[in-house]
């Protein structure tokens, strides 16, 4: 039996714009308010300047939201900017008050919301790691322990007594991350701290925190990268408007969240819109894509200028960008293809034979017939979850797909 | 913070081998408790943070900590030539340059403390956003970071008795005490002022004349010997006219007999210290909504 490790119940966090949170208040604004509400009163019970230009605007950053979470999970938390998510994880965090509901954590928590809080400038490298350690929560004694191990993860060693200020980026976003990692509690609240630093330094970040979550350690991690969030994650919350839409499993939820990206943000370029939707052979929006289906990619385009005799290519890419398979709509000649046209609706059936990674990403171009340049290219466009399910024993190699094979024995001495 | 209550796990929720701490984190309502506890188990934090204050203070200056005796010793020359020489104000019958030093030396930690506490948490506004600890330790390092200064502006203090020949009483065992009641009002008033600050940026620009006033209501220039007696104790409803009167008695052996104005002064500082940390620990939940 997993025990839990949060629950959240009925968690909720208001803001008021405007007044509070967005600019400090004057003590002049303050008595001038005060000043003003019996005008203000008298005017709104007139029926005149309704109440809504009077009344501070409140938004609730979060509502309503409830979840529990088992220990050693690894929650990825998603959603678009506003959505709640590093609100949640500041109430988490015990930074900031939740207005309704509670939370209920089980274990000492770590939050790591921002890599570097609290490093000062003047201070030299060793001298950050302890301040920074112990604004983190760790004690002397733990700094000192681990000390070497931070230093030789940031590689710093030469420059440890220099004031953080002669650093080039990299090496203090290194020293920073080096503390942060070596903070061990069991519950671990990490926000978009990879977006920072070069492609090496996320690598070396997601090592860790792939670590961290083989401890069996909890950790809520928050990410615009969706495939990070797969990857690291085994399960997910998606928030909307500061509601929670859905929890569960990582890969409906990521799916759920790509869908709404794409439905309610028709994509745009060179003057052509597309919206991609990818369904199942029954013609439902497709949840995982197993081994032996179909799938139904249906592209809708439309034009400000006419398409003349169009082509539309289709290719799918590894997690890793090693392209899997790519398809070109001119290659099936087709007497239905327009000569001339601004809306196209097509669909392509693409069956899976055997892919053995977790996802594919789906990339859309679209270019006059029997020419290579495109007039519109549309990028990982889709995420489609992989099913596992129907895959042949033999299939957990390193490659992408699983082809049919037999294995025979003939001859032995 | 968030009121967090330590809930004991129920025995009903499962098997566990280990107690594990668990936290609730919900809405505070009105008047919430100190947690004087939870601040001890942050000690380390609060004495790292004093120490970066320390470090980071005299950094890329020429003078360095030298500023620690320039601004008292400096303030005293002037006293010196303008009230002690032109003036001639009486000063309890010790050379006045000693008289006034005796004054700066425990007025200046005050003073620092009480505008370093004050612009504390909106300084530390990035720290407040982005990690938990108790807010509290906040105001209480930027105070504490000023005894350093003071150590240091203390031994010229010392210097200047064996120049003109004063031998310490043995009330010196009091000074503890004394600038333990400093201590607590800079940082009494420095709770108010900082929470203040974090929601009415009109503090910073307080700071400086409220520090100036409060000067000229302390015995710093002139001695409480010019007040009719019965006035003095009410005069010491402003603590730190117990720790000036209290300073001059310890080392100079000024014979005001400060016992009941440093008692006054000690009970002002602590109800503006209860009051502080009250005020503080309520405004506290809104700090990162609103710094």
């Amino acid at each position: 039996m997993a025990e839990i490790a949060i629950r959240v119940e009925n968690l909720g966090k208001k803001y008021r714009i405007g007044s509070r949170q967005e600019s400090y208040k004057t003590l002049r604004d303050s008595l001038t308010d005060t000043a003003l509400r019996p005008l203000r009163a008298v005017r709104s019970w007139a029926g005149r300047n309704g109440s809504s230009r009077a009344e501070p605007a409140e938004i609730w950053a979060l509502k309503d939201v409830s979840f529990e979470v088992k220990r050693g999970e690894v929650v990825g938390i998603i959603g678009r900017n506003g959505a709640g998510k590093s609100t949640l994880l500041k109430i988490l965090s015990r930074i900031t008050e939740p207005t309704e509901g509670y939370a209920e954590i089980h274990g000492r928590v770590g939050s790591l919301l921002e890599v570097g809080t609290g490093f000062h400038p003047e201070l030299t490298g060793r001298e950050n790691i302890y301040l920074n350690g112990a604004i983190l929560g760790m004690k002397k004694a733990e700094i000192e322990r681990k000390f070497d191990e931070m230093v030789s993860f940031a590689g710093v060693e030469k420059f440890i007594d220099t004031p953080v200020k002669h650093y080039s980026t990299g090496m203090y976003l290194r020293l920073a991350f080096a503390v942060a990692a070596h903070l061990d509690p069991e519950i671990l609240l990490v926000d978009e701290v990879l977006a920072v630093g070069d492609a090496a330094f996320q690598k070396k970040c997601l090592g860790k925190m792939r670590q961290v979550a083989n401890e069996g350690r909890t950790v809520f991690f928050v990410s615009h990268n969706i495939t990070v969030i797969r990857k690291l994650c085994t399960s997910g919350l998606y928030l909307n408007s500061g509601a929670l839409l859905r929890a569960g499993s990582i890969a409906p939820v990521c799916n759920l969240y790509l869908h709404s990206l794409v439905e309610s943000g028709v994509l745009r370029h060179n003057g052509i819109s597309l919206q991609v939707t990818v369904l199942n052979k029954g013609g439902a929006p497709l949840e995982e894509w197993p081994v032996g289906e179909e799938i139904r990619v249906h592209l809708t385009i439309d034009t400000e200028a006419d398409l003349i005799r169009p082509a539309i290519d289709l290719a799918l890419y590894s997690p890793d960008t090693v392209k899997i398979f790519a398809v070109q709509s001119d290659r099936f000649p087709s007497k239905h293809w327009p000569v001339s046209c601004r809306h196209l609706i097509t669909e392509f059936r693409i069956v899976n034979t055997g892919l053995t990674i977790p996802e594919v990403y789906l990339d859309v171009g679209v270019r006059p017939q029997a020419t290579r340049g495109y007039i519109g290219l549309f990028q990982q466009v889709e995420v489609i979850p992989v099913s596992p399910v129907g895959l042949q024993a033999h299939s957990r190699s390193d490659g992408l797909l699983c082809l049919p094979t037999q294995v025979l024995v003939i001859d032995a001495k | 913070m968030s009121a967090v209550t330590e809930v004991t796990p129920q025995a009903a929720e499962g098997r566990k081998s280990e107690s594990v701490p668990v936290l609730r984190i919900e809405p505070s309502k009105g008047w919430v408790s100190l947690k004087l506890d939870e601040l001890w188990e942050y000690r380390e934090l609060l004495y790292f943070l004093v120490w970066r204050d320390v470090k980071v203070r005299y950094k890329q200056t020429v003078l360095g900590a030298a500023w620690a005796i320039i601004q008292p010793f400096f303030t005293m020359v002037v006293f010196s030539i303008f009230f002690g020489k032109l003036a001639n104000m009486p000063s309890d019958k010790v050379p006045y340059p000693i008289f006034a030093y005796a004054a700066l030396v425990p007025w200046n930690f005050f003073a620092n403390g009480l505008s370093q506490s004050s612009d504390s948490l909106v300084g530390a506004a990035n720290l407040i956003k982005k990690v938990y600890f108790p807010r509290l330790a906040i105001p209480i390092a930027a105070v504490l970071s000023g005894v350093v200064d003071f150590a240091i502006s203390f031994t010229v203090l010392l210097a200047m008795m064996a120049y003109y020949g004063i031998a310490p009483t043995l009330h010196v065992a009091w000074l503890p005490l004394l600038l333990l009641l400093a201590f607590v009002t800079a940082l009494g008033v420095g709770m108010w002022l900082s929470a203040l600050n974090v929601e009415f940026r009109d503090v910073r620009y307080t700071v400086p004349f409220l520090i100036q006033f409060w000067m000229f209501a302390t015995p710093i220039a002139y001695p409480s010997s010019l007040l009719y007696r019965s006035w003095r104790t009410i005069y010491a409803l402003n603590p730190m006219v117990g720790v000036i009167e209290g300073f001059r008695w310890a080392l100079l052996g000024t014979k005001t007999k400060p016992g009941m104005m440093i008692l006054v002064s000690s009970l002002a500082a602590v109800l503006i210290l209860i009051g502080g940390a009250f005020y503080f620990r309520r405004m506290e939940k809104t700090f990162a909504d609103v710094v």
